[in-house]
């Protein structure tokens, strides 16, 4: 397949690509700090993964091969639509298979198959500020980060054992990145926070309405914070997939009728696909 | 009382535009003991706290902390991060405003639990208990532990800042008006609690307030300001029995008695 003529290969200008791919470099060096990145106007709206895509579009070369997720599926709209934008502009090849794909662009989850060394996720980030719900003023946030003063977090933490009785966060779990910086790893269930820690590939994320880049380097410790006497679990449906029959992945629950009838199915649909398969 | 003082003062200057807030203040204050600073409004007593505990800067002097190791460092010249430090473990402060001090979206167990968190504490149950430990010790019943301090009095707001403040049982506390905007018989009680837990724990402390009353009832030496200078400084009993300074004997006199 070749690129579209009237474009510059995977859309972005070769300039900004390259600032871009300085920003990459500072954030995986100091990993988990958020880097400050001018972010581009994308054919795209905001909060749909003007973020990721740069980021995409800045390490993507002519031989990789792309994947795009949205909610852990291949064929949803968002998914089917970026895969196509870069199939269009940079003329690479494109597969649903965790396991083909050089470059994951992920909104949302995190492949349940294990992701190997030379792979790199991309991840679409709405928010890259932890803190933000507790402390409005961005100056302050990053003072915060700069003295490692992340003693507020853990009283949002408190707070949620002393009004619920456990940690109520199911999504965008916060994180300890290298024992260092706190990070959001972006709205992925917190089922999928321990697939973070000393994974093999490499983990970009990019912020594009709030022009931040961040990055996880492979094999780099990622705690998700807790207390000692609560320690972190991740939550998950109690069923099974109604496909595949998996009770080991993030499950999404479908309303099938007006009578309460539900089914839960593998949230990664290339993952439940290859269960199928290799089940006959 | 040791022979070190643990946070000393030279010279302090700072003018704001033509007005001097501060001319050449010194002082010292020694583990163990309450001084309190005492003068009208507008005199430089708030601006000298904000100068002693490091959160404004000024053009002229020194203030030097003996930290626990013994070691005397410079509070100007140690940077945002040491500083940081010491606010949140060997030091406190008690703002006249409760709302300045405290998180009012948080509940009062988050509230006296935050700088256990940023101390490292990780233990929810240890925490918990410590909180709770400390809001019976200031008065509070620990069956409100996990109401919000915006529904709480204003009396009981200032006892939760000073758990907050003392939970990690700081060297130096400094106060700013503690017993400010409350009633005279909220701040009796407020009153007795601090001068019951400073003996306890063998706090040092440097209250800042226009009352004498609580002044003499708390503080072992006085300071009293005028201008942005220490017109006089002694025991506080002498002081106020036995003014010199024209201003100081008439600060003394104009206090009602009841």
């Amino acid at each position: 397949m070749s690129a579209a003529p009237g474009y510059n290969f995977a859309y972005l200008d070769e300039n900004t690509k390259r600032m871009i791919r300085r920003a990459l470099l500072k954030a995986v060096a100091i990993p988990g700090h958020q880097v400050p990145f001018g972010s581009r106007e994308m054919p795209l709206p905001y909060g749909w993964g003007t973020g990721g895509i740069q980021v995409t579009a800045s390490v993507i070369g002519p031989d990789d091969t792309l994947k795009v997720i949205d909610q852990g599926a291949d064929d949803t709209t968002n998914a089917v639509s970026i895969r196509r934008f870069f199939a269009r502009v940079a003329g690479v090849a494109t597969t649903e298979r965790t396991a083909e794909a050089t470059i994951i662009q992920t909104r949302h989850r995190i492949p349940e198959t294990p992701l190997r060394e030379g792979q790199i996720l991309v991840y679409q980030v709405p928010m890259p500020e932890p803190l933000f719900r507790l402390e409005p003023r961005v100056a302050e946030t990053r003072r915060m980060h700069a003295l490692a003063d992340y003693g507020l977090m853990q009283v949002k933490l408190y707070e949620d054992i002393a009004r619920h009785g456990h940690i109520a966060i199911s999504y965008n779990y916060p994180v300890m990145v290298n024992g260092r910086y706190l990070m959001a790893p972006s709205p992925i269930p917190a089922f999928d926070n321990p697939k973070m820690h000393r994974m093999p590939a490499l983990q970009l994320f990019g912020a594009g309405r709030e022009k931040r880049l961040y990055a996880v380097p492979p094999y780099t410790e990622v705690r998700s914070l807790d207390f000692e006497d609560h320690p972190f679990r991740p939550p998950r449906a109690e069923a099974a997939c109604a496909l595949c029959g998996s009770r080991e992945s993030y499950l999404d629950e479908v309303v099938t009728d007006d009578r309460g009838g539900r089914m839960f199915l593998c949230s990664d649909t290339d993952w439940c696909r290859q269960r199928r398969e290799a089940a006959g | 009382m040791s022979a070190a003082p643990l946070l000393e003062a030279e010279g302090l200057s700072l003018r704001f535009g033509a007005i001097p807030a501060l001319d050449r203040v010194s002082l010292a204050v020694w583990p163990g003991e309450v001084v309190a600073i005492v003068g009208e409004s507008g005199s430089g007593k708030t601006t000298l706290l904000r100068v002693l505990s490091g959160l404004a800067r000024p053009q002229a002097g020194r203030v030097l902390y003996r930290d626990p190791a013994g070691e005397a460092r410079e509070v100007h010249g140690m940077g945002e991060a040491a500083l940081r430090r010491l606010h949140r473990s060997d030091w406190g402060f008690v703002h006249q405003n409760p709302r300045d001090g405290l998180r009012m979206g948080v509940s009062a167990g988050g509230n006296v639990g935050e700088r256990l968190m940023a101390a490292g504490a990780r233990h929810y149950g240890a925490i918990r208990a410590q909180a709770a430990a400390w809001l019976r010790r200031v008065e509070i019943d620990p069956a409100r532990m996990d109401d919000p301090p915006a529904k709480f009095s204003g009396g009981m707001q200032q006892r939760l800042q000073i758990a907050r403040t003392l939970v990690t049982h700081p060297r130096l506390v400094f106060m700013d008006e503690p017993t400010g905007g409350l009633d005279v018989s909220v701040q009796a009680r407020l009153l007795d609690l601090i001068r019951a837990l400073v003996a306890d724990l063998g706090l040092a402390v440097l209250l800042v307030t226009h009352d004498i009353a609580a002044a003499r009832l708390l503080a072992h030496r006085l300071l009293v300001m005028r201008h942005g200078r220490v017109v006089e400084e002694g025991l506080t009993d002498r002081v106020l029995d036995d003014p010199q300074h024209p201003y100081t004997q008439l600060l003394v006199s104009s206090v009602l008695a009841a």
